[in-house]
């Protein structure tokens, strides 16, 4: 090891022109700039432009003129000279789409939070109360992660008829958690093993109750794996379809991607500008959460795989 | 120092002390902390789970009490050539797509990881397409591969490639490829994020040290990236091929399972069964036909975890 660094330095002293200053980090100095623009800019750029052109695409739609929209041949469609905002007029005016956005919000932050709560302590049970039979608990908490909701729905529809909660949000704060419970209770275990122990058995000689050391000294240390956890969680229950699409029936009580699937495809041949504005303005609060918050995004997503 | 080891000697006296009374109620108090978690697991996981398996051995109905039918569904389900071409479907879907996405993931994982400018904002605009609701982007895929007004089909037509516009989900090999490309856009960022995750773990000292050494750069990927990287991909691969397998939505938003179910996945097949017929029998015996491939994928996944384990125990340094 002690003689790795210093053969690198020697390395770099004899390819390096001695009037160039050498800011490369690593072992950049071995490719030149041509061949970085090959194999990795234009390929890379290639695959951004791909990943993001559907965004753009329905950006540009949903303040496109109807005119402009169909009329491939006098425009040219990957741009337009005077937008409009009818379509989202028509969204937010005269469709029941505030309604749609309320519903998603409501139902995504009642199911998040029960969800956190429950994993919260059921993760601080598995990984420091260590009752009997705690790891087969988690091992089974990491297999309900793997039960999809396609195969669940249809006897979750009747156990919902039954409960007599069809067609109400109750219906999916209820279920959502099913989802959300493994995941977050895996991801809050790796952040609960990372607090040192001596801390709590301090507050053990204290006198402090387990409820006390949960609340006052595992919970503030965790906030970056609750933050973690909650936006992942409620990216989810945004994301859900198959469940609310099978729960609910009336209009108004239908979350943003049912609504749009179900209420705005119709024949019309100018729908695509309000259906446009309609998927943009549902992805439009997740975009913006997650531009606050990248970091915990990636950790949640690498986090639970990583456990 | 004399000030500090005393009072460090005595809480591990006493803390013997209150570990052991704790340990006559720390049963208890775990299963108390359980509760919450486990009420909604078992109503709402555990009991459909079981319960879907028992409808499929009944013809119950939306609205009506189904009775035992022993197989009638399966053996129903078995002469039915539109489950079978449902069940090609679902197995062409998943390893198309889950290797295409392995492939491409790890291509921009390892492009991802390397020094360049804006590096942390290209990472955070690749995720995008894993955070936009699934439903949302495959809408704007649909208007994407439109027959009459694509703008794929425009493009090609001025590039002088077609003289006609492709009808991308009206015929059913386009539309399979439609399909399954919507489900790599989507599944990309996942797999090039995780991967991107693992391969920041590993040790810039050792590309250096092969590099000294003479190897090339196919080398540094073969012999130090991909063997370090398994364990990563093994869980990653589990939780693509998984839900996308089980998926539901993109077809749903997309296709609905047409052109004459040439995109019909087991998911939505069971739902057009189930839901929009109201054969509750009938699909759940579909969904529970999943089950064992299901299984399969877990059993990879595990045997992934054990793996790396025992890569962690001994082998590895």
């Amino acid at each position: 090891m002690t003689d790795l660094p210093a053969s690198k330095v020697d390395l770099k002293s004899v390819l390096a022109t001695p009037a160039r200053v050498d800011n490369s980090e690593g072992m950049s100095y071995l490719q030149s700039v041509p061949r970085r623009l090959v194999t990795l800019y234009l390929p890379l750029t290639i695959i951004v432009v791909v990943l993001l052109f559907p965004f753009y695409w329905m950006a540009l739609t949903s303040v496109k003129p109807d005119d402009q929209l169909l009329d491939l041949d006098r425009y040219n469609p990957f741009w337009t000279w005077n937008p409009t905002f009818k379509h989202f007029h028509k969204l937010l005016f005269e469709s029941y789409y505030p309604h749609w956005l309320w519903n998603t919000m409501y139902v995504a932050i009642c199911a998040t939070v029960l969800s956190i709560i429950a994993s919260v302590l059921a993760a601080y049970a598995i990984v420091r109360l260590r009752y009997k039979g705690a790891n087969l608990v988690g091992g089974l908490i990491f297999l309900a992660y793997l039960v999809p909701p396609s195969i669940l729905f249809i006897p979750l529809a009747t156990v919902v008829f039954q409960y007599g909660l069809f067609d109400s949000p109750l219906a999916l704060i209820l279920t959502y958690p099913t989802i959300l419970i493994p995941f977050s209770t895996w991801l809050l275990m790796g952040y609960f093993k990372t607090i040192p122990f001596e801390l709590e058995e301090c507050a053990l000689i204290d006198g402090a109750s387990r409820w006390q050391i949960l609340i006052k000294i595992v919970l503030p240390l965790a906030i970056p794996g609750l933050i973690s956890a909650f936006i992942f969680c409620f990216t989810l229950c945004w994301n859900e379809f198959i469940y609310a699409l099978t729960f609910l029936q009336s209009t108004s009580n239908k979350t943003v991607p049912v609504a749009i699937v179900n209420e705005f495809v119709d024949g019309d041949i100018y729908r695509w500008g309000s259906l446009m504005a309609g998927a943009l303005a549902g992805s439009l609060p997740l975009v913006i959460l997650y531009a606050f918050f990248v970091e915990h995004y990636v950790s949640a997503m690498t986090g639970a795989v990583k456990e | 120092m004399a000030d500090v080891a005393i009072p460090r000697a005595k809480p591990q006296m006493s803390e013997d002390n209150a570990w052991t009374q704790l340990k006559h109620n720390r049963n208890w108090l775990g299963f108390w902390f359980m509760v919450p978690a486990m009420a909604f697991l078992i109503f709402f996981l555990a009991y459909p789970l079981g319960l879907g398996i028992w409808l499929s051995f009944t013809d119950t109905r939306i609205g009506r009490v189904g009775h035992f039918v022993a197989t009638e569904n399966y053996e129903w389900l078995w002469d039915d050539s539109i489950f079978w071409l449902s069940v090609f479907n679902t197995l062409l879907y998943t390893f198309v797509a889950s290797a295409l996405k392995f492939a491409i993931g790890l291509y921009l994982a390892l492009l991802l990881n390397e020094n360049m400018p804006f590096k942390a904002m290209l990472r955070a605009m690749v995720l995008i397409p894993f955070i936009v609701p699934t439903v949302l982007s495959a809408l704007a895929f649909w208007w994407i591969f439109d027959s009459q007004f694509s703008i794929i089909s425009w493009s090609l037509r001025h590039l002088g490639l077609i003289d006609q516009n492709i009808n991308f989900l009206g015929d059913t090999t386009w539309a399979r490829i439609c399909v399954i490309f919507a489900n790599i856009w989507r599944g990309v960022p996942f797999v090039a994020i995780t991967l991107l995750a693992g391969l920041q773990t590993v040790s810039p000292s050792l590309y250096e040290a092969a590099t000294l050494d003479g190897a090339t750069r196919w080398q540094n990927f073969r012999y130090i990236t991909y063997p370090l990287l398994t364990p990563i991909i093994a869980v990653v691969m589990t939780f693509s091929v998984l839900f996308t397998f089980t998926d539901f939505q993109l077809i749903w938003a997309m296709t609905r399972g047409g052109p004459v179910n040439a995109t019909h996945l087991m998911a939505t097949l069971s739902y057009q069964r189930a839901i929009i017929a109201g054969q509750l029998g009938e699909g759940a015996a579909i969904s529970s036909a999943m089950i064992p491939f299901l299984l399969a994928a877990i059993m990879v996944s595990w045997f992934g975890l054990q793996r790396r384990k025992w890569q962690q125990g001994e082998n590895n340094d």
